[in-house]
């Protein structure tokens, strides 16, 4: 009403035209606005809830109301030893993934490269594409029959002679962190090879009609044309991956572990699950959930400031 | 300098270009292989006899035929009813969140907008701060009290922040003639969305709307957050989540209670988890291979924005 009684020609003060520009803008205000609500109840809301990890909330005192203790479920946490193996899993692991995810997926980007078929090139894009798309369930399940007891994967080492005992890949602890590992590569290692080939195909083909007139051979034009035309691509990602060492991931950990790895599985965020929904400890959980939120967006920002500083600088 | 070193090269070269692209394609056949392996290693499973499978080192092919497994897995009315909860949160979810996603991508995509910048912070804000599990967890099935409910699965997913900046980037790489010409047409800002930039928008659409449906589909947590007592509320995923080895559900404590009592610690034989396996992968495999190319532009169009 105020917007249509402000429309008279000639009143052209400031915050006038704000009102009459929201009420010429109604109908992008109607298609935004309950998006933006939706998002501050469902995405900013919940960051009220932080102000249990300085309270004794759990299931009882949920209905009585929690108390204030400071710092009390801090303290907690940092004086458990199974917390500290979390903080130290969840960093292992993603270092881990980190380090064999761009690795393979660069490999991975330089044979597909090489590939001159076009049509071999796109089959082997969609097969090794597929396992992206299955959900975290579905590669576990087929995890515990490739790496059973007696399963394909110890049958072929102990067919090549690689292992003289059959071994327990999923009951033993020390291999936890390979396995989650590797399983993650056969999982990510086409779709993450994604953009390392798009990034190549920019590569100038006059450079290596160049390389290939100065007698560089295959090896030597790889060498010195398509992994300099992806330096600038690996370091960016490297950066921000770098940004998201907290996130090691949940879900395989979860579904991949069990009582005799427990030591090697739990990430923070299986600690949070396991405290928080499984033992009811809501207070001390949101805690753990802070503390891995709060080095999260420090590394985040970190590593975004420093991409930001070399994209300047040194990459363009 | 000289012809003879010049052939020389030449010829070193040719002989790598020989040997080169065939050790190439072996590593590349190789790790299609050990791609596909696990697949059909688990559907072979899942045709062999339930006993027999027990003794391991089955490959690509049954040893025991048998249909078994599928069988008891399709006599139980509680697949189908799984069954129906995932396809039904898949294709509601997927609706609601091209809608309410789409209308905030146009909204932001034009310049003038008052609100744009404001409302572009705060959403892209919500990509880099997470409240985290439980916070969550006691907004949902505390404040809202939707656990146990099918709602769960739809209200918290209607919106992602990603696929805005995705769908975005794409009205804005539209030309601005065609808003402006509508807009002198008279159309308002609903009509212009809805039948002009909405029809263009198909193919980005028709991608964000398929990592949109893989995400549905494929998720099992929050039926094991909110729903793991009402079994006729379980997706396919949580079905096959619940058939896991059971050594795993000993080591998560968390899943004690309602969890515990849904499948009370009966072991499931092998052969019917990997045809529990297979039928919840059937949908993905089955589309994969038409959309695969979707999927692609859809990276691709993403990483341009980061």
């Amino acid at each position: 009403m105020t917007a249509v009684t402000q429309n008279i020609p000639g009143q052209t003060s400031r915050k006038k035209s704000i009102w009459n520009k929201l009420w010429e803008q109604k109908y992008l205000l109607l298609m935004s606005v309950p998006v933006l609500l939706y998002v501050l109840f469902f995405n900013y809301y919940p960051l009220w809830g932080w102000r249990y990890a300085f309270e004794n909330l759990d299931t009882k005192t949920i209905k009585t109301g929690a108390d204030w203790i400071g710092l009390g479920n801090f303290q907690w946490l940092f004086g458990r030893d199974d917390f500290i193996q979390s903080i130290w899993n969840t960093l292992a692991m993603s270092t881990i993934n980190l380090v064999l995810g761009t690795l393979s997926a660069v490999l991975l980007a330089i044979l597909l490269n090489e590939v001159r078929n076009k049509g071999f090139k796109r089959t082997v894009q969609t097969v090794t594409y597929l396992p992206h798309f299955l959900s975290m369930v579905i590669v576990v399940s087929m995890a515990q029959e490739i790496f059973a007891y007696n399963g394909p994967v110890n049958h072929v080492l102990k067919t090549l002679g690689l292992t003289k005992d059959t071994v327990y890949w999923l009951g033993d602890k020390k291999y936890f962190w390979g396995l989650v590992g590797v399983i993650n590569v056969w999982k990510e290692v086409g779709w993450n090879s994604i953009i390392y080939i798009s990034t190549m195909t920019s590569i100038d083909p006059t450079l290596y009609e160049a390389a290939a007139i100065d007698g560089a051979g295959r090896f030597r034009r790889i060498l010195h044309v398509t992994l300099p035309g992806i330096k600038s691509t690996f370091v960016v990602l490297l950066i921000m991956n770098i940004g998201h060492l907290m996130e090691a991931g949940f879900e395989i950990q979860y579904l991949l572990g069990n009582a005799q790895v427990l030591d090697r599985s739990q990430t923070i965020d299986v600690f949070v699950m396991n405290y928080g929904i499984g033992n009811n400890k809501y207070g001390r959980a949101i805690a753990a959930g802070m503390f891995k939120s709060v080095v999260g967006i420090i590394l985040l920002f970190g590593a975004n400031f420093i991409a930001k500083a070399l994209d300047e600088e040194t990459l363009l | 300098m000289t012809a003879p070193a010049i052939t020389l090269n030449k010829r070193k070269s040719q002989k790598r270009d020989i040997v080169f692209p065939i050790v190439n394609t072996i590593i590349l056949c190789l790790l299609m292989f050990i791609t596909l392996y696990p697949v059909l290693n688990t559907v072979a499973i899942s045709f062999n006899d339930g006993i027999d499978a027990v003794r391991g080192g089955i490959g690509l092919w049954p040893r025991v035929f048998s249909t078994k497994a599928y069988a008891d897995l399709l006599s139980d009315e509680l697949t189908y009813n799984a069954f129906g909860i995932s396809v039904a949160r898949t294709v509601i979810t997927t609706l609601l969140n091209l809608l309410f996603t789409s209308m905030l991508a146009f909204s932001l995509s034009r310049k003038e907008y008052v609100l744009g910048k404001f409302i572009t912070l705060t959403v892209v804000m919500t990509m880099y701060v997470n409240a985290g599990l439980i916070p969550n967890f006691l907004l949902i099935s505390r404040t809202l009290n939707l656990d146990g409910t099918f709602w769960v699965y739809i209200i918290p997913t209607m919106f992602s922040c990603f696929n805005m900046i995705v769908i975005r980037t794409y009205i804005i790489g539209l030309p601005e003639a065609l808003v402006e010409s509508a807009r002198i047409d008279g159309a308002n800002d609903l009509r212009i969305f809805w039948q002009i930039i909405f029809p263009l928008c198909t193919p980005v659409l028709a991608t964000v709307a398929l990592f949109v449906a893989v995400g549905a589909w494929n998720q099992w947590f929050d039926t094991q957050l909110y729903n793991g007592g009402k079994k006729y509320l379980h997706t396919l995923q949580y079905l096959l989540k619940m058939k896991l080895a059971t050594s795993t559900q000993s080591a998560n404590s968390a899943n004690a209670t309602a969890d515990a009592l849904a499948h009370a610690s009966k072991t499931t034989p092998i052969t019917v988890r990997c045809a529990t396996t297979v039928v919840s992968a059937v949908p993905i495999l089955v589309v994969y291979p038409f959309l695969q190319r979707y999927f692609v532009t859809g990276m691709v169009l993403g990483g341009v924005k980061g």
